[in-house]
């Protein structure tokens, strides 16, 4: 009788998420990856004969650089988070419940404001004639200002500042699972500080790690727009080369192609996040 | 004689203004199975994070064998910890669990690999190595966390009620083999309780603990026989609070009025004088139903009865509205055991199995406040 009388509200929620899934992901992606098997023509885009020249112009060496370079930063990006965000996370799961939710809330804020805005207003910060050159200027510590804008650091830093949070949150979450217990019976049976951290904290945190390295790594592969803005025309992102084959060289085939490799990137990566997560046992503990 | 292997000496130790230990001194002998028994906030986990070197404490020094602890920290001393939710670590197997200690003392590998065997085939798990604490049931994980604990062959074994995430029967099992682990290896035991039947069915000696001070340190059978003051008798099992008169002092016994009875009682070690009040404390299966007809006793009726199997117990209400516990043996011969609810009894005891205690002045915290005993 209940599940009958609530037959019709299931199968209505089932076919929207299904239909969503299928036309919104599904069929984009299947549009994408028929797109980098096609012929480029700059007519009408996309045409026949289908062949995989998409795929191996990622090989050319030019674009292999700007790939390796791309990657270079966002693994840059990655580890100054991971440096930054695993001792806040951690700090963070140790303050007071109270304090916790204020912190929280601090580092959510700045999602209220349009990340390209943000970005607009570091660029402000690092100009030639910026605030921290003028601040640095005005205590002595330098005599000229520095060239920080359009630089590879400024895009790090860019990159850094808008994908932190990403890299915190699940870090927090991981920290605040952490037993205490746990820390307490390491200690117990002899480990010191080191060790326990090695041991016990490291290997208990890092579905935490993997999730940020997640969240962090490949948007910061593709935030076409932080180079845009900081970085000028050297330091550019996978992001920045699929935008442009898109909008500027209207190559369609490549672009899709080079998104590919990210989703594919990306689907691995949560792929061994899951496996590690499974490594601890479905509820990590008692 | 057995020899002091823990001797704590004066211990306090304040948490943000509140006083948790209060000067507390206890020894713990050597081989011993001794069990802190007290209500929540009675200062006994505070008391074991003391020994564990969790917690330091505010005064006094504990002594492990001669050896000054007090400000050793947890890996430097020579006892382990079973915890309340045994700590297993999630991403180890059962035998990298049991082989961390020995892994942090760096003993050789096949030292180890032996080392961990022998103690998982004494807590019969040895099929168990390779899995993870998550695939084990409770009182396997249990066993783990006893295992990991005694590989290390500490001096000294502290159990933060291990027992209590077990279900009853599993409890029941875990007491018997805990016992068994306890006489096979030799290892002093600090179990911390505050199920009063656990701590008397397993321990040498309980120590019952109040506020943060010691309230009586005996066997089981003299803290439940002859408990130091109302608070122990009161939480270690159930008791009858009869106000007794002291009527006349003799040599070696007292006469006093319970309920207008007139009955000759051991003479307490207390000091008494004529008129004293004091309590005079019955166990249940100390009070006897009698026949109303019956001269000795005091009348009441029956208001509840419950049968337990092996023993009979019920509720009377006197005609002076005091509710007394009964728990007699079953006694299928003897027709006159069976009372009706309602049905008029007298009540009386054995001579010489009441326990006397002098009034107390301090106020009584009331038996609400006890945590339930699951």
């Amino acid at each position: 009788m209940h599940s009958v009388m609530q037959q019709p509200f299931k199968t209505a929620v089932l076919i929207l998420v299904w239909g969503w899934l299928l036309f919104l992901v599904f069929v984009p992606n299947l549009l994408v990856v028929g797109a980098s098997v096609m012929t480029r023509d700059p007519a009408t885009f996309l045409s026949l004969p289908l062949n995989l020249d998409a795929y191996r112009q990622l090989f050319d060496p030019l674009y292999l650089e700007v790939f390796l370079h791309s990657l270079y930063m966002a693994a840059m990006t990655t580890l100054v988070c991971l440096l930054i965000g695993y001792p806040f996370a951690w700090a963070l799961s140790k303050v007071g419940k109270q304090r916790q939710l204020v912190l929280i809330f601090l580092l959510i804020v700045p999602f209220w404001t349009n990340s390209l805005v943000r970005t607009y207003a570091l660029k402000l910060i690092l100009a030639t004639n910026g605030l921290l050159n003028s601040a640095l200027m005005s205590i002595g510590l330098i005599d000229e200002p520095l060239q920080l804008l359009y630089t590879e650091g400024a895009v790090i830093i860019g990159l850094v500042y808008l994908l932190l949070p990403f890299m915190i949150l699940p870090l927090y979450s991981v920290f605040e699972d952490l037993r205490q217990e746990l820390l307490l019976a390491s200690h117990d049976l002899g480990a010191g500080r080191l060790s326990t951290f090695i041991h016990v904290i490291v290997p208990l945190t890092l579905p935490g790690v993997l999730a940020g390295v997640m969240l962090v790594l490949l948007p910061a592969m593709g935030l076409f727009f932080v180079p845009d803005i900081l970085g000028g025309s050297r330091n550019l992102l996978v992001g920045n080369v699929i935008k442009n084959q898109f909008l500027d060289a209207r190559n369609w085939p490549f672009g899709a192609a080079a998104s590919i490799v990210l989703t594919v990137t990306m689907a691995f990566l949560m792929f061994a996040h899951r496996l590690s997560k499974r490594r601890l046992g479905e509820e990590g503990g008692s | 004689m057995k020899q002091t292997l823990l001797s704590l000496s004066n211990l306090s130790k304040q948490f943000s203004g509140k006083t948790v230990l209060d000067g507390l001194d206890l020894e713990i002998l050597d081989g011993e199975f001794i069990t802190l028994l007290g209500p929540s906030g009675c200062g006994k986990t505070t008391l074991l994070r003391l020994m564990a070197g969790f917690e330091h404490p505010d005064k006094g020094s504990i002594t492990l064998a001669g050896q000054d602890l007090t400000h050793t920290t947890p890996e430097n001393r020579p006892l382990n910890t079973v915890f309340q939710h045994y700590a297993l670590f999630p991403h180890m197997s059962v035998f990298d669990n049991v082989a961390y200690g020995l892994k942090m003392e760096k003993r050789p590998k096949g030292e180890i690999r032996q080392r961990v065997e022998d103690v998982l085939a004494m807590v019969q798990l040895q099929d168990f190595a390779q899995r993870k604490p998550h695939q084990l049931s409770g009182g396997q994980q249990q066993r783990v966390a006893i295992a990991r604990a005694v590989v290390k062959r500490p001096r000294l074994l502290l159990l933060d009620e291990p027992l209590s995430a077990l279900d009853f029967k599993l409890r029941r099992t875990m007491q018997v083999e805990l016992k068994r682990l306890q006489r096979e290896l030799g290892i002093t035991f600090v179990f911390v309780t505050h199920d009063q039947e656990e701590a008397l069915s397993m321990s040498d000696r309980v120590v019952v603990l109040k506020d943060g001070l010691v309230q009586q340190l005996g066997t089981p059978r003299e803290v439940y026989e002859r408990p130091a003051n109302l608070f122990t008798a009161r939480f270690v099992g159930e008791t009858n609070f009869f106000p007794g008169t002291v009527d006349s002092v003799h040599d070696g016994s007292i006469t006093v009025d319970v309920f207008g009875l007139k009955r000759t009682l051991r003479r307490p070690d207390f000091p008494v004088r004529e008129g004293q009040k004091l309590h005079v404390l019955l166990r249940p299966e100390d009070i006897r139903v009698l026949d109303p007809a019956d001269e000795h006793g005091v009348a009441g009726k029956i208001v509840e009865r419950n049968y337990k199997g092996s023993t009979l117990d019920s509720v009377i209400h006197l005609t002076d509205g005091t509710e007394v516990l009964a728990s007699e043996f079953f006694d299928e011969d003897d027709p006159a055991f069976d009372y009706r609810l309602g049905e008029p009894v007298k009540v009386s005891w054995v001579d010489g199995w009441e326990w006397l205690l002098p009034e107390e002045v301090a106020p009584e915290q009331s038996e609400e406040e006890f945590p339930a005993d699951a």
